[in-house]
């Protein structure tokens, strides 16, 4: 069922080559979920996200010191490998110094023709933060606009909002089945629909989802469901890890990931404001990254919702080693969720994970949780 | 073989004052309370001159110094540490905030008095004394850790007042009316929380005085460091620890301004006027990069068997002091504005307007501005090489350092990188890195 997303997904560099052939547009990549792409679709490009191949790799040693995330290296290692050389752009938003790294390391040793550093406002809890990034909004409209050659019309940011806002509500819909007793999908199927969600044009991505969801309306998965899994921590796209779990007799039913739902969560809302400050209200006010979520910490009772909705028997706690920001969230997550009966399992994750050694302690966990059955 | 000594030196004249400012400030945050006033805790760089708005007894704590106070005292250090992580933290998060938070779970703080009743760190002979709890947070935040240091200090102590400045509106290349009136109007709402917090009503005018301070401070500071431009050095980078140190207790102290402006800074004039030099046998000149280990700091007299003086960093120079481009080319020390306060939201412009160009805070949007400002650096201070901590205990200012290498090789400087951690002393290896020193040094052509 999800043939197709996988197929985008796995060749998400052939995707972006035809698009480009296929639209004479321009593709910019980008590294960080708060990058507002509906400015860029507007003016014609497309934005794909940047993402790790998971292989180990010897080539970012000297631009990035070696305490900062593997995924960050990953991602740069994407570029100095010439694997994104279609790129006509390359753009960051202000998150986590981490990735950060990849993006000004990227743009001295593989130029583009355009390139951005979007200053995202921090302290989103500011009443004055929307202000702010609607006035970073319209210089960076006007040079997106200088770059493509082309006016970005009033209309043209209506129907992307359009676009953008549809492809959120139907992964809302597809997140809405996994609520069932007996989900239709996989989390590792659900991580395929994600991905391939953030490297291809949204139009197409959005047709492909309505044909999934009309077959998930009456599929009955014959698998065995097993423990109601939740997954959460820093970006992650380790499909392979996924699996594992998935093969132990457990289903994830739901994530807080930048690679899953806190990329889609919310809509931008055109509530009278103009179409500029409605879209930055959308990254404002959309759920935190740890790095933005202070001086409240709005993500805990979001998670701890999620749990509550999605029937959760246990939380996996990932994270990508050395990112600080979500360690320094995962303590008070943690406490929360065992505050809340909800048991968790803390795993750190590199660019490749040991397969072996996780499914152990997983193993374990689900025996832990199935507890009551056991005995 | 140690090079023979070429110039004159002689001990710092106002060392012993500057001491003196140090421990004051510690000993009035301790005591804060007795004396009917407030603490308040936050970051080395945080806008201080906001909450001396409340009144003359208001007293801080800045982190990073502090931390840095614990990971001097070794023993402290490690039980700090290993209390944090019982607690389930990593080991791989910002060193500082470790000491930091340690010294809160385990109750300790790092001054206390001795027998005699005098004011003292522990590790010259303090009796303990518990953490003095302080009665609200007022942090800043640009690097990912500021804002979620103090959320988890909240969490620790059950619960503190706190209030966060995002003052990361990108690079000063770039600076706009929009980027600094985001700013200030927090700084506005920060003032409504603190009088809310406090009770107490909001002087502007002691606002005003206190952001004269940090204009002295900062570019009095800078024009300190600026004189290490001569040969021989007037100041090596060990003694300026203690020194820019002032400035991160309290940029918008009147005794900081003061010290650095009437003492301080007479007297490295002074100094550089009569070539009186740090280091006698001056005959190669490094700066460093990043905190230095605390630990450590002997891996700078280690140096000076070579003849190599550190003449400071982009890190002791641009941590506090403001510099700007002088009309032939070169860096200088900020002039400072010349300008009357009349209302609170102009003082706030004015104040916004001149720290968002502070030098440490410009690598945080891009690592190739840091890079050419080190390259500046090395060219005007004359240096020979340079040799860069891969900082393991602060993210915030090792971020880009890789590539600050490439550039500076790329411009013809050597660079000796050394791996290692500011306040986490288990991450350093002294004997390797005065091994690698001996070679850099060799390099550089000392025999």
């Amino acid at each position: 069922m999800i043939e197709q997303f996988k197929q985008w997904e796995e060749n998400r560099h052939d995707y972006a080559k035809e698009w480009k052939k296929k639209n004479d547009g321009k593709v910019i990549g980008y590294f960080c979920t708060y990058v507002p792409e509906e400015i860029l679709y507007a003016a014609g490009v497309l934005p794909v996200r940047v993402l790790g191949s998971h292989e180990p790799q010897d080539v970012t040693e000297p631009h990035i010191f070696g305490m900062f995330c593997p995924f960050c290296r990953d991602c740069l290692a994407q570029g100095l490998k010439n694997r994104y050389k279609y790129l006509d752009g390359l753009m960051i938003a202000q998150s986590c110094l981490h990735i950060r790294q990849a993006y000004t390391s990227w743009i001295k040793h593989r130029p583009v023709e355009f390139e951005k550093f979007l200053c995202m406002p921090h302290k989103v809890q500011s009443p004055h933060s929307y202000e702010f990034l609607t006035d970073e909004y319209k210089v960076f409209l006007k040079e997106v606009e200088k770059w493509t050659g082309k006016k970005i019309t009033d209309k043209a940011l209506k129907d992307a909002i359009e676009v953008y806002n549809e492809n959120r509500r139907l992964m809302r819909k597809l997140y809405e089945l996994r609520k069932k007793d007996n989900p239709p999908v996989t989390g590792e199927e659900v991580m395929e629909v994600v991905m391939a969600m953030q490297m291809t044009d949204k139009a197409e991505h959005n047709k492909e989802l309505k044909t999934l969801l009309a077959k998930l309306e009456n599929h009955k998965s014959n698998r065995e469901v097993g423990s109601r899994l939740m997954i959460l921590g820093s970006e992650d796209d380790d499909r392979v890890f996924i699996n594992m779990v998935e093969s132990c007799g457990a289903t994830f039913v739901v994530d807080d990931h930048c690679t899953g739902s806190r990329y889609f969560w919310n809509e931008v809302e055109n509530n009278g404001k103009d179409l500029l400050a409605s879209i930055a209200a959308r990254y404002i006010d959309r759920i935190p990254c740890p790095t933005k979520d202070w001086e409240e910490r709005k993500r805990i009772p979001h998670i701890l919702n999620m749990c509550k909705e999605w029937k959760v028997d246990g939380v996996i706690i990932m994270q990508q080693k050395f990112c600080d920001p979500h360690e320094l969230d995962f303590v008070p997550i943690k406490k929360a969720l065992e505050v809340a009966g909800i048991p968790t399992l803390f795993l750190e994750f590199d660019v490749t994970v040991p397969v072996g050694q996780f499914k152990i302690r997983v193993e374990a966990f689900l025996e832990m949780i199935g507890e009551e059955d056991l005995f | 073989m140690v090079p023979e000594d070429k110039y004159p030196t002689e001990q710092l004249k106002s060392w012993g004052k500057a001491k003196e400012i140090r421990m004051k400030f510690y000993q009035d945050y301790a005591e804060a309370h007795d004396k009917g006033g407030l603490r308040w805790a936050g970051g080395a760089w945080t806008f201080d001159a906001i909450p001396a708005g409340l009144g003359d007894d208001v007293y801080p704590i800045t982190s990073e110094p502090y931390s840095a106070t614990i990971a001097f005292d070794r023993d402290l250090s490690m039980e700090c540490m290993e209390a944090t992580e019982v607690k389930g933290y990593p080991r791989d998060l910002c060193a500082y905030m470790r000491n930091y938070w340690g010294s809160i779970i385990t109750d300790k703080f790092a001054f206390g008095y001795n027998k005699d009743g005098e004011f003292v760190p522990r590790f010259a002979g303090a009796k303990p004394i518990g953490f003095p709890k302080p009665d609200f947070i007022w942090q800043d935040h640009i690097c990912c850790s500021h804002a979620k240091w103090y959320q988890v200090v909240s969490d620790l102590e059950g619960g503190i007042p706190m209030f966060t400045v995002d003052n990361a509106v990108g690079p000063s290349s770039e600076i706009t009316d929009s980027k600094i009136k985001y700013v200030v109007e927090q700084l506005k709402d920060g003032i409504k929380f603190l009088e809310k917090t406090t009770g107490r009503d909001y002087d502007d005018e002691l606002m005003y005085k206190a952001i004269r301070n940090h204009f002295v401070s900062t570019s009095k500071w800078a024009e300190i460091c600026e004189l290490n431009k001569a040969i021989p050095a007037p100041l090596d980078e060990k003694s300026i620890y203690s020194l820019y140190v002032l400035g991160t207790l309290q940029k918008a102290g009147k005794q900081v301004a003061d010290y650095y402006e009437k003492d301080l800074l007479p007297e490295v004039q002074d100094r550089v006027k009569r070539g009186i030099a740090a280091v006698p046998n001056e005959k190669f000149r490094v700066m460093s990069d990043t905190q230095p280990p605390w630990s450590f700091l002997s891996i700078f007299r280690y140096l000076e068997k070579f003849g190599c003086v550190s003449v400071g960093s982009l890190y002791t120079f641009g941590l506090i002091g403001q510099w700007e481009v002088k009309k032939d080319g070169t860096w200088g020390a900020k002039t400072i504005p010349d300008v009357e306060f009349t209302s609170r939201d102009q003082a706030l412009y004015e104040y916004v307007k001149y720290e968002l160009h502070k030098p440490e805070w410009q690598h945080f949007y891009s690592c190739h501005t840091k890079s050419d400002m080190m390259i500046r650096i090395a060219k005007e201070w004359k240096l020979s090489g340079v040799m860069l901590h891969y900082n393991r205990g602060c993210e915030g200012l090792s971020v880009g350092i890789a590539e600050n290498r490439l550039a500076l090789l790329d411009a013809g400087f050597p660079v000796m990188a050394f791996e290692g951690n500011n306040a986490d002393e288990r991450e350093f290896d002294e004997a390797r890195t005065k091994a690698k020193i001996n070679a850099f040094m060799e390099t550089l052509g000392a025999k």
